[in-house]
């Protein structure tokens, strides 16, 4: 682990009580839900992590482990040149996260892309619509247990029950 | 709509007057200036000066539905999209064509998920699909000449 | 599918000023079909007269749902996708991928195929520059521009189409290298380029950077600082032109970055003028980079441009007849793919609009358990607001365009 990036560590680690993993040289850092905007204000104001670079969730439904999903924080210092990545797990049932678009400006689409397609709750979000879905949309498509959405193609055997189903084609 | 409704049965005046509409409807066709996605850009290209889609009467790209004849579908029709996609055909003039281009309009190409919707023939009358990933400017080309024989062999009367 | 409903400003009440709920301000909607959207942006406007209070972007018309179709493919697949998101940088989404997975299964690449690595992306910056460039000169009813453009970007598209057989979706890296070695009339079609576009961008900036009508339009207008700019998340030459002086090549330089001599254009204004500017400046660079990583392509002939390591890259045609090894790889490769660590990486590379990140993670099989591409133009799309408040209708078309989104790259 960078030098650097040991310390900042070592900071939440007292702070916060978190626990961390590295993998390639990548340090994640495990977040308690109710600790992650004030851990994000802490990085951003005092280690200069000025840029949210991503986030973004994960689904372990199949694993059959709770907590089922991972929301992740990827920052970035541009000053120090160095990344670290927070996680924080959250609950399958009814997920809720408070919400850090008070840290960071991107974070308000980005939670609002989170809740669309994996519906995690953000807490405090100033703008909680869908962002990409079409409204009335119900579902949340990146979830697991969502089906990809799969269409028969068209060949000749199934030719004329698909056609059916395009009442325009033949117009 | 229009000439085909006030003609009757003038035999040989009929097929002259054909052939003299449906030329000037090809040399004059105006594509509406709706891109989607990734062929929108192969579209702009076929537009640009290397291909030169004028040369086919193609001058112009109108962005308005109600000054255009073609509806070229220039990629991935979305189920957000498809709707507005609805709606501007429906505000085309009559006489109006369409083209599929790609594969994501013809047939939905490589996305067949949740979100896309499987070949915009779903939605709208296709008159030529034109195949690949993006299709080059000269297959756009290509398919925009298939439709103009097509609507040369237009017929207004349809015969007893 | 879902029905075109009346246009309802209910669900958009908390993001318009007071003033429009008493009618004072007018609301307009632009898009989805709009020429100067730059794709299916729609955006409502809350306008003044004609200035504009707020401007509310609706993004998702291009949601194509490729994260989730990504997670039913095998990691070689799967990269077919990628070409599709920013579909102006097709290359440099496949070397996002490429790396991506390079890292999560730790696998080597040689140096030549770096090289060509190098030499491809910088072309397609400049092929994506070039789209910026003309699309920019449409918007600000500089038609010229737009012809002018089109016709060089032909020239690496002809490259493009060389090296892989197709002119946009090339797929031509690979998890370990590059599909095969580029063609002998490469080195000739590169030069030829490098002679001619020089002389082309300084026809560009005799037709623009001191047009007095463009510069009416452009200069002052949506001044973006570098703090908004960074709390937005916006990378690329957005930031750059606020005066960050952020590239990932030099920052963290991957694929070799570090051994070529190249500026990054910096400006400090952060007006729509000032990213016009870094645009122009990148051409050059991007230029320099290229004819650089031909003469080392040059130092390089006939070495290996895929990994060895069979597990992961499939072996060579050749050897497919005559060893049965190579067949089984042949195999198993081709119908199941291979298998990554159940872990996750996050890597980025910098692509013509900014930070383009992949995070990938895998479960133990073939198949990724969940890909999330971080696109830049999502990001720099959100400072919109930010940036057009205050300024006339038509100067959010000019801005719209400097900051160069690309849809399939905000709605993926």
């Amino acid at each position: 682990m960078d030098k650097k990036l040991e310390k900042i560590v070592q900071a939440l680690q007292e702070k916060f009580g978190v626990t961390h993993e590295e993998f390639r040289g990548e340090v994640h850092v495990f977040v308690k839900a109710e600790n992650i905007v004030d851990a994000l204000t802490l990085l951003r104001d005092k280690y200069e992590f000025e840029l949210l670079s991503a986030l973004t969730a994960t689904d372990y439904y199949e694993q059959h482990v709770e907590p089922r999903f991972h929301v992740i924080y990827q920052l970035s210092s541009l000053a120090q040149n160095i990344t670290v990545q927070l996680r924080v797990a959250v609950n399958g049932d009814q997920p809720k996260v408070p919400s850090a678009a008070g840290v960071y400006d991107t974070a308000n689409w980005r939670e609002r892309e989170v809740f669309d397609m994996f519906g995690i709750q953000f807490e405090g979000h100033p703008d909680p619509r869908r962002i990409l879905t079409p409204e009335g949309m119900e579902a949340h498509p990146l979830r697991k247990d969502f089906p990809l959405g799969y269409e028969e193609p068209q060949f000749t055997f199934n030719y004329d029950d698909i056609d059916l189903k395009k009442i325009y084609a033949k117009e | 709509m229009g000439v085909e409704q006030k003609l009757g049965n003038m035999g040989i005046v009929t097929t002259k007057l054909e052939e003299l509409v449906n030329w000037s409807r090809t040399n004059a066709m105006w594509p509406m200036l709706f891109g989607l996605a990734c062929c929108a850009i192969e579209m702009m290209a076929a537009q640009a000066s290397h291909f030169d889609m004028s040369r086919f009467g193609m001058e112009l790209m109108r962005a308005s539905p109600r000054q255009s004849d073609l509806m070229i579908v220039a990629g991935r029709v979305s189920r957000k999209m498809a709707p507005v996609v609805r709606r501007l055909y429906d505000q085309m003039p009559e006489p109006k064509w369409a083209i599929a281009m790609g594969d994501c309009a013809s047939c939905g190409g490589v996305f067949n998920n949740y979100a896309i919707l499987q070949g915009v023939d779903e939605i709208i009358p296709v008159d030529v699909y034109v195949a690949g990933c993006p299709p080059r400017p000269e297959a756009l080309i290509h398919g925009i000449v298939t439709l103009y024989e097509k609507v040369k062999a237009d017929k207004f009367v349809t015969p007893a | 599918m879902a029905q075109l409903e009346e246009v309802s400003y209910e669900p958009f009440k908390h993001l318009v000023s007071e003033r429009a709920l008493t009618g004072e301000t007018m609301l307009l909607n632009m898009g989805p079909q709009h020429p100067s959207t730059h794709g299916v942006l729609r955006l409502l406007l809350e306008l003044d007269g004609e200035t504009i209070v707020n401007a509310i972007p609706d993004i998702g018309y291009l949601h194509t749902g490729v994260e989730k179709n990504m997670e039913s493919k095998t990691y070689l697949k799967a990269e077919v996708m990628t070409d599709r998101l920013d579909y102006m940088n097709t290359t440099g989404n496949n070397l996002a991928y490429c790396m991506a997975v390079e890292k999560l299964i730790d696998l080597d690449v040689p140096e030549r195929a770096q090289v060509i690595r190098v030499i491809v992306t910088e072309l397609q910056r400049i092929a994506s520059h070039l789209v910026f460039m003309g699309a920019f000169g449409l918007d600000l009813a500089a038609m010229s521009m737009f012809l002018y453009c089109f016709r060089e970007r032909e020239y690496i598209m002809d490259i493009l189409e060389l090296c892989s057989g197709q002119r946009m979706m090339t797929t031509y890296f690979r998890p370990g290298g590059v599909w095969r070695d580029v063609p002998e009339e490469f080195d000739s079609a590169v030069r030829n380029f490098i002679k001619i576009f020089p002389k082309r961008v300084d026809e560009y900036e005799a037709l623009l950077t001191k047009n007095p009508i463009l510069l009416d339009r452009l200069v002052g207008i949506g001044i973006l600082d570098a703090k908004t700019a960074l709390s937005h998340g916006v990378t690329g030459p957005t930031l750059r032109a606020s005066g960050v002086n952020w590239d990932l090549r030099k920052a963290r330089p991957y694929i070799g970055y570090e051994q070529y001599d190249f500026n990054v254009p910096v400006r400090t204004e952060g007006d729509t003028f000032a990213r016009y500017i870094v645009h122009i400046e990148e051409f050059r660079e991007s230029l320099k980079i290229v004819e650089q990583g031909l003469e080392k392509l040059k130092k390089l002939p006939g070495k290996p441009v895929n990994s060895d390591n069979r597990k992961f890259v499939p072996p060579p045609r050749a050897e497919v007849g005559v060893s049965m090894e190579a067949l089984i790889h042949h195999f198993k490769f081709w119908t199941e793919g291979f298998p990554a660590p159940k872990a996750s990486i996050y890597s980025a590379v910098e692509s013509p609009r900014g930070e383009l990140g992949v995070y990938l993670e895998g479960n133990g099989g073939p198949k990724p358990h969940r890909v999330h591409m971080r696109t830049p133009s999502f990001d720099n799309l959100s400072a919109i607001n930010k940036m057009v408040q205050g300024h006339l209708v038509a100067d959010l078309v000019a801005i719209l365009a400097s900051i160069d989104i690309v849809l399939g790259d905000i709605d993926r």
